[in-house]
C-alpha cells in the first residue's frame, strides 16, 4: 500500500494526538503515529525531532529523561495544559478543513449528507 | 514565531551545548530502540541496523533541522557571510589593500570637513541651555559713530550697564570682550588670551569651578583694581602645570600681581568658537590695568558683545518687543559727553535687537561655513567616484564567482539571500574602510585647523568626535556599501542560470551585459572627475589671479613692527616726540633701506571711513573715503609712485596748515581736474576731532586698502605728525633686505636696548597678506586635492576596466593577429577605446559641470565659472590620465602571440 506524506504542520497534531494518552520518547511517538493511522502515514522518523523542538518552545508540550521499559535512558515528552487545549483548536480547525475538501471533491454527496 | 518560541530560545542561548549533545543521545536511543523491535521481528543484526537508518531518514539532516529550531537563522547565516568577507579579504590583499585605501579616503576627507562644519556650526556652545542664548546687537547701524573694537555685534558699556540693570526681558544678562593681557614671568612678557567679562559671565552661562570659585557681580563694581583672575583649564594645566594649590598664587598682568580665584571646568573654552581663553578679569578692572584711558565711560567704543538668556517659554521675537521698547530710556541713559554733537539725535533713536546664538559667536564660521559646505559637496563627489571604482572591482570579483551563484540559484537559493550575502560579504570591508577612514580624518581634521592659523592668532577648535561625526561618517559607509555592493550583487545574481554557468567560458555571452555595465561605471567616473578637476583648475587660478592682482604697493621684504610705547606714561603732547625718536632709531639700524609710520595696515582688515568734501561746497555733495594715517616716507617704503605734489614732510606739525594726500581714485571722485593739489577738503567731525578742512598737497597711484577683492577705492592719507590725539602704540612699516630674525633682533636691540619700558612685536607683511586669502587657500589647496584624487581613481578603475577587456578579447585578438594585424593597430584599437570612453563621460559631466561652476561662482575671482580654458584643461588633463592608464593593458595586448591566443583554453 501506498504512504501518505503528511500535510505540512499536521505533524504538530498528531504528536500533540499521540501524547494525550501519556508521555512517551521519540520512538515511541513515531510508532504510535503509524499504528494509529494503520500504517498508512509515513512519518520519516528523523522529521519528528525538529517538531518536537519547536512544540517545546512553544510551551505545549515538556521533556524530561526517564527510563524506558528496557532500562534505556530516553527522553519522555508530555503534554501541558497548554498544548492540551492547542490540541483541541487543532483538531477542531482540522475537522474544518477537511469538511471543507470533502465539499469541493464530492459536492453531490455532502450536500446530501446535510 | 510566537513570542513564547523567542523566550525560549534566548533562554536556550545560554545552555545551547547541553541541548545539542542531548539531541544526539536522544536520536541514538531512538535508532536503538528501532533496531531492537527489527532484531525481535526476526530480521539480522546488519538488516536490521539498516532498517531502523532507512525509517529515520537523514539523521545529520535530522539534526540540523532540531537545532536551527534553537537559533534565529538569519544571525548565524549572516556571521557565515561576514566570516567569508573577511576570508576573501585575507586571500587578496591586493584587492583589500586598494579597496581599503580607496574607502578610507572617501570616507576619510568627507568626514574631516564635516567634523570642522559640525565643530564650527552644528555643535551649541558647552554651557547650559544653550538654546536659550541671544546676541544683542544696535537694529541698524546708520549714524553711529566711535570705533568698533571686535568683529562681533557690541555695545558700548554705559549701555551694558544700563541694561544690566533695568532690563528685565531676560533671565539672565552677560557681557565680554575678547583682549590681549601681557603676563610676566621673570625678565619675559608674553601676551595670553583674556576675556573681559561681566560679573555674571560664569553663572550666567552655567560654568561651574574645577577649584576655587568664578566671578559673582561683587567682583564686578567700579573701581574693583586688579583684584582677581580666573583661568581657564587649559592654562590651568599647561602654565600652572594643573597645581591644585593655585588658588592664591599670583599672575603678574601688565605689571600688577592679581592672585588667581578659580580654574574654570574643561569643557568651557570661551564664549567664541574658534578661539579660547586664557585668563579672564572683570569689566570693572580695565581701569586698573590700562593707566591711559579706558572704555569704561565712553559711548564711542563699541566693544562689549551683549548676550541674554531668553526667559524660559519666551520667544525671540518677545525678546525683541522688550528691547525695543527698552531702547528709548536705555540710549538716552547711557549717552557720554564724548559722542559727536551732530549725531546726537541718531544715538538717541538707536533700538536694540537679540538674535539667536546657541552656537556662541565665531567670525571663523562666518568666514568659512559656505567653503566648508561647498567642500563637503566636492568631498561626496569624490566618494562616489571611489564607490564606482570599488562596483567596479567588486564586479570583477564578481565575475569569478558567477558560476559559483548560478549552482546555488538553480539549487533553489532565492536571489535574495545571494544579494544579502554578497552585501554582507563586503561588510568587514567597509568596517575597515571606515574605521580607517575615520582615523585619517582626526589628522586631516588637524591639519586644516593649521592651514587656517594666522601668525599671532592661535585657532582653537575642538575636533573631538562627537555623535554626530560618528553618526556621519557611520551614514556614509552604510550608503557605499549600498552604491558599491548593491549594483554587483544585483548583476551576479540576475543572470539566468543557464546562461551564468556558461558564462565561465571567456568566448561566450553573458558577461556582455557585465561589460556594459563596468564601462558605465568608468564613464559616469570621468564625468565626476571632470567637475572635479575643473572646480580645481578654476579656484587655482582664482587663487594665483588674486596673488598677482595689482596690489598698487610693493609686498616683499617688507616688516611691521609694532612698539607700545603705554608703559612710558606719556603725556598726550610728549607721545608724537617720542615716537619720532623711536621711528629714528629703527631708521638707523643697519640694513633698514626705509622706514615709516602708519595708522592702518593696508589689508589687514582694520578701516577708517569717513565723509568728506570739497571746501566751500554742501556736505551733501560728498561722499564716504578711506582714511590712513601715515609718516613721511611711507610711500617711499611701500613703493607707491607719486603721480603729483609732494610727501608729508618736517613742516607738517601740528601748527601748521593741515595737509593731505589722496589717491587718484579720490581725484576722480572730487571731479576738481586731473590734479586735485591745492584744493581743499572738509572732513566730518570724528570722535576725536571736529570738522576739519585739510589741503591735498599730493597725488599717489591707487593701492588696495581693506582686501584684495576690492576695486581700488578712494583714499585720505593724512599725516601723523598732524594728528591731535596720537596713540602710544606705534605701528612702523620697515623695508629691509636683511633675513628676518636678523632685523628683528637688530632692532629689538636698536630700540629696546635704548628704553627698556618699550614692547616690540613683528608681523611679516606678504605672510599677512597671503593670510588675507585664506578662504580662497583653503578651498584652492582642496578642491586641487580632490581633483587628483578624482582622476587617480578614475585611471585605477580604467585600468581594471580596460585590462579586463583586453584579458577577453585575448582571443578575438590573436585571430585578428593571425590574419595580419600588426601590434601597432592592436595598440591603437584598445586605445581608441579608452579614449572613447573618456570623451563620453567629458561630455556626460559637461553639463554638471556647468551647473557646478555656477554655483561656486561667488568665489571665484578674475575668471568666469565657464571658462572655456579651464574646461579644456581639465578635460585634456582627464584623457591624459586616461591614455596612461590604459597603456600597459594596451601593451599587453600588443604582445599577444597569436599561436597561444588560439589555443588559449
Amino acid at each position: 500500500m501506498d504512504r501518505i506524506e503528511l500535510v505540512f504542520g499536521s505533524l504538530d497534531m498528531l504528536i500533540l494526538r499521540t501524547l494525550r494518552w501519556g508521555a512517551t520518547h521519540g520512538h515511541g511517538i513515531a510508532k504510535s503515529i503509524e499504528r494509529m493511522s494503520e500504517d498508512t502515514l509515513k512519518v520519516e522518523h528523523g522529521s519528528l525531532y525538529p517538531a518536537l523542538q519547536r512544540l517545546q518552545q512553544e510551551g505545549w508540550i515538556t521533556a524530561e529523561w526517564g527510563v524506558s521499559k528496557n532500562n534505556q535512558r530516553a527522553k519522555y515528552y508530555r503534554l501541558t495544559a497548554l498544548g492540551r487545549r492547542q490540541l483541541v483548536s487543532e483538531t477542531s480547525r482540522w475537522e474544518r478543513f477537511v469538511r471543507a475538501v470533502t465539499c469541493v471533491l464530492r459536492p453531490a454527496e455532502s450536500e446530501e449528507s446535510q | 514565531m510566537s513570542w513564547r518560541r523567542h523566550l525560549a530560545k534566548l533562554v536556550a542561548l545560554f545552555r545551547r551545548p547541553k541541548t545539542v549533545d542531548e539531541l544526539q543521545e536522544e536520536i541514538l536511543v531512538h535508532l536503538q530502540m528501532e533496531e531492537q523491535e527489527n532484531l525481535e521481528s526476526g530480521m539480522s543484526p546488519a538488516e536490521a541496523r539498516y532498517a531502523a537508518l532507512r525509517r529515520f531518514g537523514n539523521v545529520a539532516l535530522a539534526e540540523d533541522r532540531s537545532r536551527e529550531m534553537w537559533g534565529w537563522n538569519g544571525a548565524e547565516t549572516l556571521w557565515q557571510d561576514i566570516r567569508f568577507g573577511l576570508r576573501q579579504l585575507k586571500r587578496s590583499p591586493g584587492f583589500t589593500a586598494v579597496a581599503v585605501l580607496t574607502l578610507a579616503l572617501g570616507i576619510g576627507a568627507n568626514t574631516a570637513i564635516f567634523q570642522l562644519l559640525d565643530a564650527v556650526r552644528l555643535r551649541s556652545l558647552p554651557v547650559s541651555n544653550p538654546s536659550e542664548l541671544t546676541v544683542v546687537r544696535l537694529a541698524d547701524l546708520p549714524g553711529r559713530r566711535g570705533s568698533q573694537e571686535t568683529v562681533y555685534p557690541a555695545l558700548n558699556n554705559p549701555l551694558w550697564e544700563y541694561i544690566r540693570d533695568h532690563q528685565s526681558v531676560f533671565s539672565e544678562v552677560l557681557a565680554w570682550s575678547p583682549t590681549n593681557l601681557g603676563i610676566t614671568e621673570g625678565d619675559h612678557e608674553r601676551l595670553v588670551q583674556g576675556l573681559w567679562v561681566s560679573g555674571d559671565f560664569f553663572k550666567v552661562l552655567g560654568v561651574q569651578p574645577v577649584i576655587g570659585r568664578l566671578f559673582s557681580s561683587a567682583d564686578d563694581q567700579p573701581g574693583c583694581g586688579a583684584s582677581g583672575v580666573v583661568v581657564s583649564y587649559a592654562f590651568w594645566q599647561s602654565q600652572l602645570a594643573g597645581d591644585p594649590h593655585a588658588i592664591g598664587r599670583t599672575l603678574t598682568i601688565g605689571r600688577h600681581p592679581v592672585p588667581i580665584v578659580g580654574v574654570t571646568h574643561a569643557g568651557f573654552t570661551g564664549p567664541e568658537i574658534g578661539h579660547s581663553f586664557d585668563v579672564a578679569v572683570p569689566i570693572c578692572s580695565q581701569s586698573a590695568y590700562w593707566r591711559d584711558g579706558n572704555w569704561l565711560n565712553s559711548s564711542t567704543d563699541w566693544w562689549l558683545t551683549v548676550m541674554g538668556r531668553l526667559k524660559t517659554g519666551d520667544s525671540l521675537s518677545m525678546a525683541n518687543a522688550g528691547l525695543k521698547s527698552l531702547s528709548s530710556a536705555a540710549f538716552e541713559a547711557s549717552l557720554r559727553q564724548d559722542y559727536p554733537t551732530e549725531n546726537i539725535r541718531d544715538y538717541l533713536h538707536f533700538e536694540l535687537a537679540a538674535d539667536s546664538a546657541p552656537g556662541g559667536v565665531s567670525w571663523l564660521r562666518d568666514t568659512y561655513e559656505n567653503p566648508l559646505w561647498m567642500l563637503l559637496g566636492l568631498a561626496g563627489v569624490v566618494l562616489l567616484i571611489a564607490c564606482a571604482n570599488l562596483a567596479n572591482l567588486m564586479l570583477a570579483r564578481g565575475s569569478a564567482r558567477v558560476q559559483e551563484l548560478a549552482l546555488r540559484l538553480s539549487l533553489g537559493a532565492s536571489q535574495r539571500r545571494l544579494i544579502w550575502q554578497l552585501l554582507w560579504e563586503s561588510f568587514p570591508l567597509i568596517l575597515l574602510g571606515g574605521a580607517s577612514g575615520l582615523l585619517l580624518a582626526g589628522a586631516l581634521g588637524n591639519a586644516l585647523v593649521a592651514l587656517l592659523s594666522r601668525q599671532g592668532d592661535s585657532l582653537f577648535v575642538n575636533l573631538h568626535p562627537d555623535w554626530r561625526v560618528l553618526g556621519f561618517t557611520a551614514l556614509l559607509a552604510a550608503l557605499t556599501t549600498l552604491l558599491f555592493g548593491l549594483v554587483p550583487a544585483f548583476r551576479a545574481t540576475s543572470l539566468a542560470p543557464s546562461e551564468a554557468m556558461n558564462a565561465g567560458s571567456p568566448r561566450i555571452g553573458g558577461m556582455h551585459e557585465s561589460n556594459g555595465l563596468r564601462r558605465m561605471l568608468v564613464v559616469t567616473q570621468v564625468a565626476l572627475s571632470l567637475v572635479l578637476v575643473t572646480g580645481a583648475v578654476l579656484f587655482a587660478q582664482s587663487l594665483a589671479n588674486l596673488r598677482t592682482v595689482d596690489t598698487g604697493f610693493r609686498e616683499d621684504s617688507i616688516v611691521i613692527a609694532w612698539l607700545d610705547l603705554s608703559q612710558l606714561r606719556l603725556p598726550v603732547a610728549r607721545r608724537l616726540i617720542a615716537r619720532k625718536e623711536t621711528l629714528d632709531l629703527v631708521r638707523y639700524v643697519p640694513g633698514v633701506a626705509a622706514a615709516s609710520e602708519v595708522g592702518i595696515v593696508p589689508l589687514s582688515g582694520g578701516s577708517i571711513d569717513n565723509r568728506v568734501w570739497a571746501e566751500g561746497e554742501d556736505r551733501q555733495s560728498g561722499s564716504d573715503s578711506n582714511f590712513n594715517w601715515i609718516g613721511e616716507g611711507y610711500f617711499k617704503t611701500l613703493g607707491t609712485p607719486f603721480l603729483a605734489g609732494r610727501d608729508f614732510s618736517e613742516q607738517d606739525s601740528p601748527n601748521s596748515p593741515k595737509v593731505a594726500i589722496v589717491n587718484e581714485e579720490f581725484a576722480r571722485r572730487l571731479g576738481k581736474g586731473v590734479n586735485p593739489v591745492g584744493w581743499r577738503i572738509r572732513r566730518e567731525a570724528t570722535p576725536h576731532e571736529p570738522e576739519t578742512v585739510f589741503e591735498i598737497v599730493g597725488m599717489v597711484k591707487n593701492s588696495k586698502y581693506r582686501d584684495l577683492r576690492e576695486k581700488f577705492a578712494p583714499i585720505v592719507y593724512l599725516c601723523v605728525s598732524q594728528d591731535q590725539n596720537p596713540n602710544p602704540i606705534e605701528q612702523v612699516v620697515i623695508q629691509s633686505s636683511l633675513p628676518l630674525p636678523i632685523l628683528t633682533s637688530r632692532i629689538k636691540q636698536a630700540v629696546v636696548g635704548k628704553r627698556l619700558d618699550i614692547d616690540v612685536e613683528f608681523r611679516v607683511f606678504k605672510t599677512q597678506i597671503q593670510e588675507s586669502l585664506l578662504p580662497e587657500r583653503l578651498m584652492a589647496v582642496l578642491s586641487g586635492f580632490f581633483g587628483i584624487l578624482a582622476a587617480l581613481l578614475t585611471a585605477v578603475g580604467l585600468y581594471g576596466v580596460i585590462s579586463f577587456l583586453v584579458a577577453r578579447r585575448t582571443h578575438e585578438i590573436g585571430i585578428r593577429m593571425a590574419l595580419g594585424a600588426g601590434k601597432r593597430q592592436v595598440l591603437s584599437s584598445v586605445l581608441r577605446e579608452t579614449l572613447m570612453l573618456t570623451v563620453l563621460g567629458i561630455g556626460t559631466g559637461l553639463p554638471i559641470t556647468f551647473i557646478v561652476a555656477r554655483l561656486i561662482a561667488s568665489m571665484l575671482f578674475g575668471i568666469k565659472p565657464s571658462d572655456p580654458v579651464a574646461l579644456l584643461f581639465a578635460a585634456f588633463a582627464l584623457c591624459g590620465v586616461s591614455l596612461a592608464a590604459a597603456y600597459i593593458p594596451a601593451r599587453r595586448a600588443a604582445k599577444v602571440d597569436p599561436m597561444v591566443a588560439l589555443r588559449y583554453e
